[in-house]
């Protein structure tokens, strides 16, 4: 029996860009594997690569040289509308900044990918979908509403949903708590904890924050374009647990 | 993306600042109700230009002294003293199918009634002038063969002038009026015509014998235009060629040398009127093409606003798997949405326009079927050409950097 594909195989991620006339070398040679149903944190100080990784792992950008086997495919080479369609089909995005369309309802920002997946769903399938995706994130009762109208921690979880609608292989995480508090940061983890056990999404978490590092099973630490440590998590955070502790807040 | 999607999702974006959007269509609608307006207004002008002169006869003849297009500097038609009266007797004579002929010359003067004064015309005409505009006296009657023969000063007045000069309900037949100082008997008053397609309105003058004008006025000897009717409307052609030949040979012109008269017939005319109509409506349309250009410029800079406005959504749309295609496309459709709505509200007021002018301005504006289709077309690939320029801008943008765009 073959050993199970890797959902992120890259040997040797070599990125340079060209500023001016001096070639900054943002990756020098990164090689790691992460398995299907792997929590990775991700951590380093700014100036480490890792957006450079990030980017090159979620295929929004292409490496200078080295190989990155993504679900078993080479994506290293592609262009940039196959990597469309890659990110499309096998990666689910969850941004800092939430990124959700204003004045769209969070049914409708759920539904954006399946706009863009080349197959032909109906509207009434996709609104089916979309709506499990809320379900999952326990916004079900919003789908109507504005992001104006959501908490930030509830639209972080509409991204989550939006990220989650096509069925991804892997969760990409940039900073998911970087404009939340204490409390929602929790429950945005606990999400993500949960996605990661019930479904066995593999998760990609970029943080530069040490304790939300912590709710993974695995951490990848950068330095200069390097990786300077990759270890287990001896002692993994539970959100939902931590979240029970917490003094109950009523949610608006 | 599917293009019903597509579509919707460009109708959704437009949605969202109603009042940019209505502004930016503001600029097709004032451009193609301009160009369908004016159209309509030079379209209906034509026709109606064209129906006067048709219903004017079209057996209808005119010889004017010169020609306008003979070489060098001449003056206009009817300007140099090559015809005179022996050339209209040799056309009643000598031309066959030549039916009336009337010798014309005319001046502009001050005329005098009591203490009254209008500044007309005073046309010198011959018998044969209303059978040839098969047209009637209203009071009193036309002069007569003896009146032009003894070049008698008697004068028959258009209705204008009689009203101007005697009020709208007097009848001045057996009054006195004065042409440049001499006493002339009113012995009638013509029907009503109106303008004529052929000339000045046929109203405002004074009719009167040639014979008068030339000896009595102006001293002249020669005269300035033949009017003729043929026999029937299929002989008008044959008889123009019959009238050149006999005045070429009458004026002893050597074959090759220009023309000293000119010879057109109602048809001719006709086509030369709306020729030049049409080319003032097509001047009018380009100038009001313009407009729709500008309003092109104004869908470009407000797609480019929004796409840069869009960079953050455009970044996130190309993260979750939108293609180059796909967000092109869809400013592209914005694009065309905003010039073919404004296009198509631009077509309805043009109508509306167009017959307000026929209604209450009684301007015969006839907005042509072609028109509709050509403004929304042209609307349309204004759309696209002034679209493109700012979807392929965002097309082009890179993901990560619109990620990160503040």
């Amino acid at each position: 029996m073959t050993p199970p594909v890797p959902v992120i195989d890259v040997r040797d991620l070599i990125k340079t860009y060209r500023v001016g006339d001096i070639d900054v070398r943002a990756l020098r040679g990164v090689s790691l594997s992460i398995a299907h149903g792997d929590f990775v944190a991700i951590t380093g100080p700014s100036g480490s690569g890792k957006s450079t990784l990030m980017h090159i792992l979620g295929c929004l950008d292409r490496p200078t040289s080295g190989q990155y086997l993504l679900d078993g495919q080479d994506v290293s080479r592609m262009s940039r509308d196959q990597l469309a369609e890659v990110r499309n089909k096998k990666i689910g995005f969850v941004f800092q900044g939430f990124n959700l369309l204003s004045r769209t309802t969070a049914l409708d920002n759920v539904e954006l990918p399946m706009l863009y997946s080349g197959q032909s769903l109906s509207g009434a399938a996709r609104r089916r979908r979309a709506l499990d995706a809320l379900e999952a994130v326990g916004l079900s009762a919003r789908a109507d509403h504005k992001p104006n109208q959501l908490s930030g921690g509830q639209q972080q979880r509409v991204a989550i949903a939006r990220a989650l609608v096509t069925n991804p292989s892997l969760l990409l995480a940039d900073e998911p708590t970087g404009n939340l508090d204490t409390r929602t940061s929790i429950e945005v983890m606990g999400i993500f904890q949960r996605l990661n056990t019930e479904r066995g999404i593999s998760v990609l978490l970029i943080t530069h924050e040490h304790d939300i590092a912590e709710y993974g099973t695995r951490v990848i630490g950068c330095r200069d374009g390097q990786v300077v440590r990759d270890q287990p998590v001896t002692t993994r955070r539970d959100a939902a647990h931590e979240l029970t502790l917490l003094p109950p807040v009523d949610e608006v | 993306m599917s293009p019903v999607m597509t579509v919707r999702v460009a109708f959704k974006a437009l949605g969202r600042n109603k009042m940019r959007t209505a502004l930016t269509m503001l600029g097709m609608i004032i451009g193609v109700a301009a160009v369908i307006t004016l159209v309509a207004m030079g379209n209906g002008a034509q026709s109606a230009i064209e129906d006067q002169i048709k219903g004017a006869g079209t057996n209808m003849i005119t010889v004017n002294a010169g020609n306008a297009s003979s070489g060098g500097v001449r003056g206009g038609l009817g300007t140099s003293s090559t015809l005179t009266e022996a050339d209209a007797e040799a056309i009643r004579q000598e031309v066959p199918g030549a039916e009336y002929v009337a010798a014309g010359v005319q001046i502009q003067t001050q005329v005098i009634a009591g203490n009254q004064n209008w500044f007309t015309r005073v046309q010198g005409t011959d018998v044969d002038l209303p059978l040839i505009r098969s047209w009637a006296t209203r009071t009193g009657s036309f002069f007569a063969a003896e009146d032009v023969r003894s070049a008698s000063k008697v004068a028959v007045l258009g209705k204008t002038v009689s009203d101007t000069l005697f009020g709208a309900e007097a009848d001045p037949v057996g009054q006195i009026i004065r042409i440049r100082n001499q006493p002339f008997r009113v012995i009638g008053v013509m029907a009503p015509k109106g303008q004529s397609g052929m000339g000045p309105d046929m109203d405002d003058q004074i009719l009167t014998p040639y014979t008068t004008v030339m000896k009595k006025l102006l001293g002249s000897t020669s005269i300035r235009d033949v009017t003729i009717s043929a026999t029937s409307a299929t002989e008008t052609t044959a008889v123009a060629d019959r009238i050149a030949v006999l005045l070429r040979g009458r004026h002893n012109l050597a074959p090759g040398q220009d023309d000293d008269f000119t010879v057109r017939t109602a048809e001719e005319i006709a086509d030369i009127r709306t020729q030049a109509m049409g080319t003032m409506t097509a001047l009018l349309a380009g100038i009001a093409g313009v407009s729709l250009v500008v309003g092109g410029i104004g869908i470009m800079n407000i797609m480019l606003v929004s796409v840069t406005e869009r960079t953050r959504e455009i970044g996130l749309r190309m993260a979750i798997g939108a293609k180059g295609r796909d967000v092109l496309l869809q400013f592209l459709v914005e694009a065309v949405t905003l010039s073919v709505i404004g296009g198509g509200i631009g077509v309805a007021l043009g109508f509306g326009v167009a017959a307000g002018m026929s209604r209450w301005m009684s301007w015969p504006a006839v907005v042509p079927a072609n028109a509709v289709g050509l403004a929304v077309g042209f609307a349309g690939a204004v759309g696209v050409f002034f679209g493109f320029y700012p979807a392929q801008k965002a097309a082009r943008l890179d993901p990560i950097e619109a990620l990160r765009f503040e």
